[in-house]
């Protein structure tokens, strides 16, 4: 690892969408000219208008432009950028690609390649950190028929359990056990489903989480071996293990926990030699007990929240970082003031599974005030397409403390104007104004438990909503005046809804 | 124009049991036309929703403007066909408003057989866009169709106004500045892949239409290529690659928008100047047409209480009262516009038939629009007629309709036979629209009367052969007949051939009128020009 400082004044962002964008604004702050890469159904994206450089990389799929590391590297050079960015998602996690940027001479901004090895292989993490003494959720391996020895193993684990199959993944064969008395049949069919689906009776024996919490550390740590936390980010409201909404600091935490968790996570990066900002994943579970899940090596979706409440710019670190600077604070010169909570905007339609919302977007206006920061990748106009994550931006509003935080975002949720396609807001109103929620009550199964049936408002409620963009001039204009039409009305216009033979709607079920 | 007078009294039991009988006669039309808009199948609504497609109806709705009327055709084509296979043909067509104008929709219904074309379905697609050709209605196909119903290829591919006729007419209607639009929402294989590649303009939704003259299965067996849907012809090939498709839409609401766009940008419609008059409804309730209509369409009945109940304030200018008062002529207005109707009151006479020309060509020189009331057994017949010329006469009230160039509008009443048919404007004689009411009958004769003359061959056959039929096997063969009749006189059984365009509410057919005629107002009236009339 060197210690000389390299100064970075071009820097390559190999990303799109907000995340490129949010670059492009660090990059500017820092006096570093920003350069953007583009695929072809990017041309008119927001992060190519507001660069003053991009370089065209290749088709639309990942893999032909985003993907693609040769591409990056020579748009790299050819613009003579001393570093690339990678964003979240695509590259950024990917140790082959830091690898062949420290070959070519650039800057990788983020992880060594090893250390980023070694959190990527999910079992050898856990070996390294549970070295370093970091709790993982306690579980046992049973392999012997002896149900004895099964309820021994269990006591030590702790009720309530989740037996497994061990070759197994996904949800087969899994099953909880709440107290001794099951023990002994449900392990016993656990044995009998594993060994006729995986040909391996193994079944791993885990304590089970009745509602846990997610919740993170952001870590910051330079070449020079120094490494500080910037507090914890809940990210609870998850759907199908997606984060939607996240907030700091958690409602879970006392400063007590906060410190220890804290000091944690950043036993684990030192246990696996990391360098630059990357996140630590716990699970909390009701008795405050938490457990190591794994390390983002990268920037994070949810940064911003970090970033308002602690006031340091994670984007400008990671920048400083790579270049070989020292980090310009210690860990006691850091705080919390505050409170903030992000919105993820998708295009995804709540009504219809999230499934994806694609179309043009004909209006777009995004709320501003004081503590509303929304990091945003789109504009009015611009064409959602299917090749990409759906994330068009994110809202995040800041207050001195929770309750006001959400008071102000679902101001700002309210003020959001998206035309042109579904996407989540209502829904997102709904979840914040959940009594649950509003109280803290927060656990990774949240949506399940409360939204699985949801759907839009009652229209009644959007008709001054609808009479509002009827008088600014409908989309769709039913009525033209024809030089040729006679001044009496067509019936075609005067009929209305009218159908021959018509009985109560020729429904299709 | 002063007001019709009607005659009839509402708390009569004779108009109590019309009612009665005719509006249980619409009770059982609409449940079959509701049973036949859900389309297929269940499971193939499952399968179709699976596949994250609409329905039918939801694409109309999404392509017409919001609130505007939707003039079906032939709902109930192929009804009773095919062991029921093919409700409504698998198809649904009709006259729907997109950006202000009129435009025919021929949209397949997926969930029946796949959207493949039966016999019936080629002649409802050919129908409507008869209907466009002589109205000049941009055309939108719909697509989601595999192609020909194999089980009945004989009968529905290669004849004159069979599958390929489709594709003449869009190259045709094209020619003539009828833009043809198509929406490719499903498949559309082998021949099917024309309906896209004749149009002007087409719209291909991804991930979701295809277009191939040969689908994976047969080119696997062709060429030993394997190929997906997409790879063969998805949207991305056609739109990016093939250059087949003009339009890539994300999905249907996408391509409903970029259809609407495109028939916002068409040149705009150049109504006919037909004079209107402020509209006026009936000064009689149209709903007492259910107990105007005699139960029993044989018993006579004035058919100006018809006219009173269909035309605006009831207002009526009778032409020639006096004379040939069997064919009741005259000129009204529907919802503002001008209609010269002739309704029939009787048997057509030598009289009757030379009023019913002088009144076409009246209409044809003042290009009013022409309205046919069918309730019509027939030209008289006997000795003094036919002395008289009553094949002369009746000639040319045929003529006269057959050249009349005004759009011409049928209803079907009560009874039409034989040559009645073809002198009030039968289905041959091209009216723009024709519709039936379910009290209908369509034959070349009356069952009775077929029965009798049927009856009477087979005695005289046999006596010529020396025999002597015994009169309970005549009886067996006269009700036979009679059965048959009753069967194919049907209104039923004439819109499952699309024989007619529809069977109507007797209520509704004022709207329907009234729809008709300014849709008919997109295209020009000609000036009319007769033949040889005998005289």
């Amino acid at each position: 690892m060197s210690s000389k400082t390299r100064p970075i004044k071009k820097l390559l962002i190999a990303n799109r969408g907000e995340i490129a964008c949010r670059i492009i604004r660090a990059c500017r702050e820092l006096n570093i000219v920003p350069v953007v890469v583009y695929s072809d159904v990017d041309r008119f994206s927001r992060h190519v208008l507001e660069a003053q450089e991009a370089v065209a990389i290749g088709g639309a799929a990942p893999a032909e432009s985003y993907l693609n590391m040769e591409r990056l590297i020579e748009a790299a050079r050819r613009t003579q950028c001393q570093a690339i960015h990678p964003g979240y998602g695509f590259l950024a996690e990917n140790p082959d690609f830091a690898r062949a940027c420290r070959d070519a001479g650039l800057i990788f901004i983020g992880p060594p390649a090893e250390s980023m090895t070694l959190v990527g292989d999910k079992l050898k993490a856990r070996e390294t950190v549970q070295k370093a003494g970091v709790p993982l959720v306690p579980g046992r391996e049973i392999a012997a028929d002896d149900p004895a020895q099964w309820q021994r193993l269990a006591e030590e684990v702790g009720y309530p359990v989740l037996i497994k199959a061990a070759a197994g993944g996904g949800g087969k064969g899994m099953r909880v056990v709440r107290n001794a008395g099951e023990l002994a049949s449900a392990v016993a069919a656990a044995r009998r489903e594993a060994q006729a689906a995986f040909a391996n009776d193994t079944v791993y024996l885990e304590k089970y989480i009745e509602k846990p919490r997610h919740v993170e550390i952001q870590v910051l740590a330079d070449a020079h071996g120094h490494v500080v936390h910037l507090f914890e980010r809940e990210c609870s409201i998850q759907r199908r293990h997606q984060k939607i909404v996240e907030e700091s600091p958690s409602p879970a935490l006392d400063s007590e926990l906060r410190q220890t968790m804290g000091e944690t996570a950043c036993r684990v990066m030192k246990s696996v030699g990391y360098v630059n900002a990357g996140t630590v994943e716990f699970l909390l579970d009701e008795q405050k007990q938490f457990y190591f899940l794994e390390v983002n090596a990268r920037i994070q979706v949810e940064h911003p929240v970090t970033e308002m409440v602690t006031g340091v710019d994670l984007v400008h670190q990671q920048i400083a970082i790579a270049s070989g600077l020292a980090l310009p604070f210690q860990q006691e010169q850091i705080h919390q003031h505050g409170h903030a909570i992000e919105c993820r905007i998708y295009a995804e339609d709540p009504a219809n599974h999230f499934f994806p919302s694609l179309g043009k977007l004909t209006l777009v206006k995004e709320p501003v005030g004081p503590g509303i920061r929304c990091d945003s990748g789109i504009y009015s106009g611009w064409e959602v397409t299917h090749h990409y994550d759906p994330i068009l931006s994110k809202l995040i509003t800041w207050d001195v403390d929770r309750q006001r935080a959400l008071a102000r975002m679902r101001s700002a949720l309210a003020s959001y104007v998206l035309l042109g396609i579904e996407h989540p807001v209502p829904f997102l109103q709904d979840l914040l104004a959940h009594p649950d929620f509003v109280a803290g009550n927060l656990h990774t199964h949240f949506l399940e438990e409360h939204f699985a049936d949801w759907s839009p408002p009652l229209p009644e409620s959007q008709l001054p909503l609808a009479a509002l963009i009827a008088a600014l001039g409908s989309t769709r204009p039913h009525k033209r005046v024809l030089s040729s039409q006679p001044a009496i009305p067509s019936p075609w216009q005067v009929l209305g809804g009218w159908e021959m033979l018509h009985t109560s709607e020729g429904k299709q079920t | 124009m002063y007001r019709l007078e009607s005659n009839i009294s509402t708390h009569s039991p004779e108009f109590k049991e019309n009612f009665e009988h005719n509006r249980a006669l619409i009770a059982e039309l609409k449940e079959r036309v509701a049973r036949v808009r859900q389309g297929g199948p269940s499971h193939a609504h499952r399968a179709h929703k699976q596949r994250g497609k609409l329905f039918v109806r939801e694409r109309l709705k999404l392509l017409f403007d919001p609130n505007t009327p939707f003039l079906e055709l032939s709902p109930l084509a192929a009804w009773d066909m095919y062991d029921n296979q093919a409700p409504g043909a698998g198809m649904v067509t009709g006259i729907g408003v997109v950006h202000g104008r009129e435009v025919m929709v021929v949209a397949h219904d997926a969930t029946v057989k796949g959207g493949t074309y039966f016999p019936m379905t080629i002649k409802k697609h050919l129908r409507a866009q008869e209907i466009a050709e002589q109205n000049r209605l941009p055309c939108i196909y719909l697509v989601d169709s595999g192609g020909i119903f194999l089980p009945y290829q004989s009968e529905t591919f290669p004849d004159r106004d069979h599958f390929g006729r489709i594709f003449y007419n869009q190259a045709r209607m094209s020619a003539q500045g009828i833009p043809q639009i198509a929406v490719v929402l499903g498949s559309c294989t082998a021949g099917g892949a024309y309906q896209p590649a004749m149009s002007d303009e087409v719209v291909i939704v991804r991930k979701q239409g295809t277009i191939y003259i040969g689908g994976p299965p047969l080119v696997k067996a062709a060429t030993g290529e394997e190929v997906t849907d997409e790879e063969l012809g998805g949207a991305d090939v056609h739109a990016r690659i093939s250059g087949v498709a003009d339009h890539y839409a994300q999905n249907e609401h996408h391509a409903f928008e970029i259809t609407r766009n495109i028939v916002q940008n068409l040149d705009p419609p150049r109504y006919f100047p037909l004079h209107r008059d402020e509209p006026e409804d009936p000064y009689y309730d149209p709903e007492e047409l259910y107990g105007i209509v005699p139960r029993d369409i044989r018993k006579p009945f004035d058919i100006r209480e018809v006219i009173a109940r269909l035309v605006d304030g009831s207002r009526f200018q009778e032409f020639k009262e006096l004379y040939g008062p069997t064919l009741v002529c005259g000129f009204a207005r529907i919802m503002g516009y001008p209609v010269g109707i002739l309704a029939n009151n009787g048997v057509l006479f030598s009289e009757s038939s030379q009023k019913g020309a002088h009144f076409i060509e009246l209409c044809c020189m003042r290009k009013i629009p022409l309205l046919f009331l069918q309730n019509i057994t027939g030209f008289i017949v006997g000795k003094k007629y036919e002395h008289q010329g009553i094949a002369r006469d009746g000639a040319k009230l045929v003529h006269a309709v057959a050249c009349a160039e005004v759009p011409k509008f049928t209803v079907i009443v009560g009874g039409s036979y034989g040559a009645g048919n073809y002198g009030m404007c039968g289905r041959g004689y091209s009216p723009r629209l024709l519709w039936m009411w379910p009290s209908g009958r369509i034959s070349v004769m009356g069952g009775e009367q077929a029965a009798d003359v049927l009856v009477t061959v087979r005695k005289r056959s046999l006596s010529k052969k020396g025999e002597r039929a015994k009169p309970e096997e005549l009886e067996a063969y006269r009700q036979e007949i009679l059965q048959r009749y009753e069967r194919e006189a049907s209104p039923y059984f004439s819109t499952a051939r699309l024989w007619d365009d529809g069977v109507l509410d007797p209520v509704e057919t004022r709207q329907a009128l009234a729809l008709g005629i300014a849709m008919s107002l997109n295209a020009p009236i000609p000036d009319t020009r007769f033949g040889i009339f005998r005289m």
